[in-house]
């Protein structure tokens, strides 16, 4: 079991793995709150755009986008992002992790809206408050708050979704899914590594969930 | 009525477990009569590698199909008795130690890590890593080329890592197989593919590939392929091994390869035919 730390940098394909996941949450928690706003906005066409968002994104799977970001995107139509292949595979797999993300944190988001009540919305406007004003400082916050737990949920998912870019980034700068193939290529299959990667991911997402359902509780918005 | 239908979900779920239960001990009796040399012999080989183990259809080409079908006639199995399976790279240790399979013979190189898990017998041919370039591309004559060019390999594989360790500056893309590599291979962005000569002749040589894509000939690694046999059984490793012999002398090795690898103008490197080293 010492050897396979000695031998293969499994700490530096977990840290490959935390970075994809704090880039891709940010970047689906970015995405994912203007569709949401979209989805709730007044107006008919930004609805309709954020409801089509949603429904493309969140029905295709992982692996797909994460395939065709580098064969289709980069290879075929030429939008490479980097002059070196495993940054520009890296940069895609960013970018296919919060697109995708962003259609479940937006629905999360819409849930969060969708628990105030339609009198403060109301009331919002009444004051005088635009659009825009009222998202921002009534429902918004609001929304977050009560959204805190399928965010959580969220966030799990898409750190053990990350490995699904394995199938880009291979085993050049390699993430946790990747280190793997690289050790059962070398040393065969065996159930100390799965359990060692297991339990990577384990150290990985449980404290999220606890953190979560703490926040949660001590974050909503008591009515 | 919903009390109803959970008990018919209930019943409906036990006997999908009854059904798969029943399946998975047939499995259990065929493993036990086909592991003792009866009347069927289970060989594990690559379906997608066109030239070397192809699935099309029913039918299996291919110069390991070939390798393994000789080899069975020569154990006193027919053609027919031959039970193809499909062995994938990461999982011939664990088919071959499971008894999942009585041999591999799909590109399985002979190395000592694998020796620890599993019996070679062979090797049956000597492969070696070489490139795949578009046929137009003059600018690559060997790995030393390669330096500021694009690659494309299969991630974890052996072919992968030994060209990281040959070129420091290597600019790789892995893809999960080398068809995915194909593409981007002959688009332009990607300027060579690298894996065993073997593997890249049997792509250069398919229809669709024909004369857009040439093997460079310059191998830059030594891959022994062997056949992979359960650890220890050294009955069945002097059978195979004395089979891989009689191949090769009486001229069917020389057939098998022409008629395989022919079309893309590939030749076997140095070493070719190997001399099978004996069983221990």
């Amino acid at each position: 079991m010492g050897d396979l730390f000695e031998n293969y940098d499994i700490i530096g394909a977990f840290w490959v793995t935390i970075q994809l996941s704090v880039l891709g949450a940010v970047g689906a928690l970015v995405i994912g709150t203007i569709v949401a706003v979209m989805r709730v906005s007044p107006v008919g066409v930004l609805r309709i755009l954020g409801a089509g968002y949603v429904n493309i994104f969140r029905n295709t799977p992982l692996t797909l986008l994460m395939f065709f970001s580098v064969a289709g995107m980069a290879f075929i139509l030429g939008l490479t992002l980097s002059e070196n292949l495993s940054t520009n595979a890296y940069r895609w797999a960013v970018i296919a992790l919060s697109v995708y993300h962003a259609g479940f944190v937006a629905e999360a988001l819409r849930s969060g809206v969708n628990t105030i009540p339609a009198g403060q919305a109301e009331a919002a406007r009444a004051i005088g408050l635009t659009f825009g004003q009222s998202m921002r400082e009534v429902l918004l916050p609001q929304a977050f708050r009560g959204a805190i737990a399928p965010l959580g949920s969220t966030l799990i998912a898409l750190i053990k979704n990350t490995t699904v870019a394995a199938v880009i980034l291979g085993t050049t700068k390699p993430e946790a899914a990747g280190m793997l193939q690289v050790v059962t290529e070398n040393e065969g299959a065996s159930l100390a590594t799965f359990g060692l990667f297991a339990i990577g991911f384990v150290v990985l997402t449980l404290p999220i969930g606890v953190l979560f359902t703490r926040l949660s509780q001590k974050m909503a918005v008591k009515r | 009525m919903k009390a109803r239908r959970i008990a018919a979900a209930a019943i409906a779920a036990s006997v999908a477990f009854a059904l798969t239960a029943c399946g998975g001990s047939d499995d259990d009796s065929d493993e036990g009569s086909g592991g003792g040399g009866g009347d069927s012999i289970k060989i594990g080989i690559k379906f997608d590698q066109p030239g070397l183990g192809l699935k099309e259809g029913s039918k299996y080409t291919g110069f390991d199909v070939d390798v393994a079908t000789y080899i069975a006639e020569k154990m006193g199995y027919d053609e027919g008795d031959i039970k193809w399976v499909q062995a994938p790279s990461p999982q011939r240790e664990t088919m071959l130690e499971t008894g999942q399979v009585d041999m591999i013979v799909a590109t399985y190189s002979i190395t000592d890590e694998r020796k620890e898990k599993v019996g070679f017998a062979g090797p049956y041919f000597i492969a070696g890593q070489d490139l795949l370039i578009r046929a137009d591309d003059s600018s690559i004559k060997s790995v030393d080329d390669l330096d500021g060019k694009k690659l494309c390999s299969v991630s974890g594989s052996t072919s992968a890592q030994n060209v990281k360790d040959k070129v420091a500056g290597v600019n790789l893309q892995e893809f999960k197989t080398y068809s995915e590599c194909l593409p981007a291979l002959v688009s332009g962005a990607v300027d060579a593919l690298t894996t065993d000569d073997t593997i890249l002749a049997g792509y250069a040589s398919q229809a669709s590939y024909k004369g857009k894509l040439k093997v460079v000939g310059q191998p830059f690694s030594e891959e022994n392929y062997g056949v992979g046999l359960k650890k220890g059984d050294s009955e069945m490793c002097t059978k195979v091994t004395d089979a891989i012999t009689s191949m090769i002398e009486d001229g069917t090795w020389e057939k098998l390869v022409a008629s395989n690898f022919g079309e893309s103008g590939f030749k076997p490197g140095e070493g070719n035919p190997p001399t099978p080293a004996a069983c221990d």
